[in-house]
């Protein structure tokens, strides 16, 4: 087991190397530089000072010298700076000489990313289990059907539109919740009771309105695997051993129906730091989704190539943990790890 | 939603835990009942100092110093909290800031700006000559690298000899001078010195000098301004100044309806059918709508057959109904122009009239041009070669719609036309730079000052920079020359009002629209100039009001 683990370990590093080099080329693909942002276009600006910015950031130099240059700093953990934000460090703070901390820009967006969709991982796993389970139980009855009804309109449904119709609704036409934002202006006065209540107000809609459209998928999936279980042969075994219907749903069938449940979570980590452009851009939520995107649009590389990095990490590492985790929840896979 | 709360509560009641969640839910709500605004707004109350006034960007600055930031959001900011040497008044006239007056030398090659005495950085610390002669350092920098350095370059020698003296000596005379030092906010040399611009804490702490200062900056969510208790032109009247960032203009509008936002930028839509089909919006919203200094155009590339010939040009200006594109696209909220200078300024040459819709003139000068649809197919040919190009365009929905409509009026004298919208950092690189396009359709936003050398000057057009399409008149570049050189108002105006003539009668470029600024601004913020004085709806900004009354009760307690 253990060489196993210190093998697939191993194995990331020529990964990584290789996602970051296929990004880093399909990244400098995109005609255009930061040079070439929309407040370039000012008749009062001229191109002297845009090649010499070129020079500055070596975006003149080949595209392989470049990667070269990223890779070098990326021996030592060093994800440079901003070209944008005014050189801010795209990973962690820095602290100058005067002892002033500039934060990282990720290390600003991504527990804001983190919590909004860890919540929301939560709610829906909270609610999509119960829900799967009825309507595996009530399979075919009303029950079901609502369910399923309710789901195919939570999955169709475009999740800005939703987000605006209740951001309407709940926060113009009737004040219950915050539009935008994630706190109030006047946040630094409140207590600390209060100071929470703000938040989770604030958090409220950008958390639920995805559960919510996101629910279908994972519901199904619930249905579907308690569905063949029930029709397993040590289900019939446990209803003729006399044992109660309560007993055979959650402690016989519920477990095995969980499994694949698992690969479904491991694969949704990395996706927990990829926040939603649009999500982010409707409620002013300053996280991931909208920095990786307004990073795209400016071609702030040395950002681009952060959150790249550290999400293609992420993918790996959320990979290796789903399949330890089923491992761990299923022997007959362990025994087949094991062998390998 | 409402279904979703049904089942789940329907779920959940079995396992009684639905009083758990409903009690949650409504801890969450601010269950005060949504009261009736019935505050009159109309009423009319004296000037008194106070108040919180909150307005929505789309982005976030990156930094304060603009000279390097260069985008509109940081110096929106900015320009609250720092201090130029000279200002544009109401009329658009120059007048002082931190200078109470200047003198041009006999040569017109020095500048000498004498400084308002006991001028104070928010710190307490005197502001001096040595901070503007700073500032000139720091912006024409090599290391700095600002995009706006050029017009500071040509200054030959600037000297501080007095802590209230400054003056500046070009070349030769330099007419845009002026308005590039109406442009330069001042920084503090005491907390500069020694620092690298791109990477100083400054930049997110500053101290300036103007109404405001900063109080606190949220990251990704507002920037709190206060007033600057030292400002060295007096006291603005209202106390806090708040910039909610939030990129979605439909989340702003609904803030902006919810009364969360004083203030907001708005589109022909929402100026023109939403908020005035809202008896409750239009209770508590005043609208305001300015000239900008901007237009949209199209633009030919010269260098390609056959728009070198000037008939071409034409015919497709007479082609084009320009009022159809402000009615259809701006829903009437532009207006037609005929130089690229804004309407009822100086420089705007009174005696041009924009080219009419004349589709048969068009027709009369494409066949002038050797244009003829041989084949029948209501398509003009020449040499046998249709007549038929692209229009390039970024993705700008309103570019994109009067590309439409000119795509309609084309065909009707026999034009093919195609349309294309690029990103924008593509749209730049790939084609702007290298030259690969027949038309465009874009729009300048220029500066306060005539001069538009780097826009036609034919000396102006290596990639990359802004004379992309190619102009290259003998006669235009005369006359932007000599512009230049002239600091008599009214001999400068003539030279500009021919060069817009000239530049007209050659329709090198297809001016479309000049569209209004339009915004929103809440009934309570008094002291609002309407309409808008050339120098725009901020000119005053600093005597706008909120009475008692009418303030927000929980942010005023701050």
């Amino acid at each position: 087991m253990l060489s196993y683990l210190i093998k697939r370990v191993l194995w990331m590093i020529p990964l990584l190397i290789g996602i970051s080099l296929i990004s880093f080329f399909i990244m400098h693909l995109a005609p255009g530089d930061i040079t070439n942002n929309e407040a370039s276009f000012n008749p009062k600006t001229s191109e002297e000072s845009r090649q010499k910015l070129r020079e500055l950031y070596n975006l003149d130099k080949p595209v392989i010298v470049q990667y070269g240059l990223w890779m070098k700093r990326m021996a030592t953990f060093d994800f440079g700076n901003s070209f944008a934000s005014h050189h801010k460090p795209v990973f962690w703070q820095t602290t100058d000489k005067d002892g002033n901390v500039t934060k990282g820009m990720i290390q600003e967006a991504l527990p804001i990313t983190l919590i909004i969709n860890a919540l929301g991982l939560i709610i829906t796993l909270a609610l999509a289990v119960p829900v799967g389970i009825i309507a595996a139980r009530k399979y075919g009855l009303w029950q079901d059907k609502s369910i399923t009804l309710f789901n195919f309109i939570g999955f169709s449904i475009p999740g800005f539109w939703l987000s605006l119709l209740l951001m309407y609704w709940l926060g113009v036409v009737n004040n219950w919740f915050p539009i935008s934002g994630l706190h109030s202006l006047n946040y630094e006065t409140l207590g600390n009771w209060d100071k929470l209540k703000d938040s989770l107000s604030h958090l409220f809609l950008p958390v639920i309105i995805p559960s919510v459209t996101g629910l279908a998928g994972i519901t199904l999936f619930v249905k579907n695997g308690m569905l063949d279980v029930f029709h397993q042969d040590y289900i019939t075994t446990a209803r003729a051993k006399g044992l109660s219907e309560h007993k055979v749903v959650y402690t016989h069938a519920l477990r095995n129906a969980l499994l694949p449940l698992i690969t479904i979570v491991g694969l949704s980590i990395p996706g927990l730091i990829g926040g939603s452009v649009i999500a982010e851009t409707i409620f002013a939520i300053p996280g991931m989704g909208k920095l990786f995107y307004d990073a795209v649009m400016m071609r702030d590389f040395p950002v681009i190539m952060g959150i790249l990095t550290i999400g293609s990490a992420l993918t790996l590492i959320g990979n290796l943990v789903a399949d330890i985790a089923y491992a761990w929840a299923d022997p007959r896979v362990r025994r087949g790890v094991v062998r390998d | 939603m409402i279904k979703f709360a049904f089942l789940n509560n329907k779920l959940l009641n079995r396992n009684a835990k639905a009083s758990g969640v409903i009690l949650f839910l409504l801890l969450l709500c601010n269950c005060s009942k949504p009261a009736q605004d019935l505050t009159d707004y109309t009423k009319t109350y004296p000037s008194q100092s106070g108040g919180t006034m909150i307005d929505a960007m789309t982005g976030e600055p990156s930094g304060l110093i603009s000279m390097i930031a260069g985008e509109s959001a940081s110096s929106a900011i900015s320009g609250n909290i720092f201090n130029k040497l000279l200002k544009y008044n109401k009329n658009l006239d120059l007048e002082g800031e931190l200078a109470e007056s200047w003198q041009v030398s006999d040569d017109q090659k020095t500048i000498t700006f004498k400084l308002k005495p006991n001028l104070k950085w928010a710190d307490g610390k005197p502001l001096t000559s040595a901070d503007v002669l700073w500032t000139w350092h720091a912006v024409i920098d090599e290391k700095t690298g600002s995009p706006y350095a050029s017009d500071y370059q040509l200054v030959k020698k600037a000297e501080a000899p007095d802590p209230l003296t400054f003056s500046v000596t070009y070349e030769q005379a330099y007419a845009p001078a002026l308005d590039s030092w109406a442009g330069l906010q001042v920084l503090p040399e005491h907390l500069l010195k020694g620092q690298d611009l791109h990477t100083t804490a400054f930049a997110r702490n500053p101290v300036g000098s103007h109404y405001y200062k900063l109080d606190n900056w949220t990251h990704g969510e507002n920037i709190k301004l206060s007033r600057n208790p030292s400002s060295v032109l007096g006291q603005a009247k209202i106390d806090h100044l708040v910039s909610r960032i939030i990129p979605d203009s439909s989340a702003q509008f609904l803030e902006l309806m919810a009364g969360n936002i004083d203030s907001m930028g708005l589109d022909p839509i929402k100026y023109a059918r939403i908020i005035p089909a809202r008896p409750e919006l239009l209770q508590k919203l005043a609208l305001y709508k300015e000239l900008g200094n901007s237009y949209t155009y199209l633009g030919f590339n010269l260098k390609h057959k056959p728009f070198d010939d000037v008939r071409v040009r034409r015919a497709i200006n007479y082609a084009i109904d320009k009022q159809e594109i402000i009615d259809g696209v701006y829903l009437g909220l532009g207006i037609n122009i005929a130089s690229p200078y804004k309407p009822g300024t100086r420089w705007s040459n009174p005696n041009l009239a924009p080219y009419p819709y004349d589709p048969n003139k068009a027709k009369a000068l494409l066949k002038e041009a050797g244009f003829t649809d041989t084949n029948g197919d209501g398509i003009l040919e020449r040499d046998g070669k249709p007549f038929s190009f692209e229009i390039l365009t970024n993705q700008n929905k309103e570019r994109e719609k009067s590309a439409v409509l000119i795509q309609r009026r084309l065909k009707a004298v026999g034009i093919d036309v195609k349309i294309r919208a690029i990103e924008w950092a593509s749209f730049i690189s790939r084609f702007i730079k290298t030259g690969d396009f027949d038309v465009v359709v874009l729009g300048w936003s220029l500066g306060l000052d005539p001069d538009q050398y780097s826009i036609w000057h034919s000396s102006q057009q290596a990639p990359g920079q802004f004379n992309f399409i190619g102009y290259n008149n003998s006669i235009v570049d005369k006359l932007l020359e000599q512009g230049r050189l002239e600091l008599n108002p009214d001999k400068r105006m003539k030279i500009y009002h021919e060069f817009a003539r000239v530049l007209l009668d050659d329709s090198p470029i297809v001016f479309l629209s000049a569209g209004y600024g339009l915004t929103a601004i809440h009934k309570r913020v008094k002291g609002i100039d309407s309409p808008a004085p050339p120098a725009g709806l901020g000119w005053n900004s600093e005597t706008w009001y909120i009475p008692e009354p009418l303030r927000r009760n929980e942010i005023s307690a701050n």
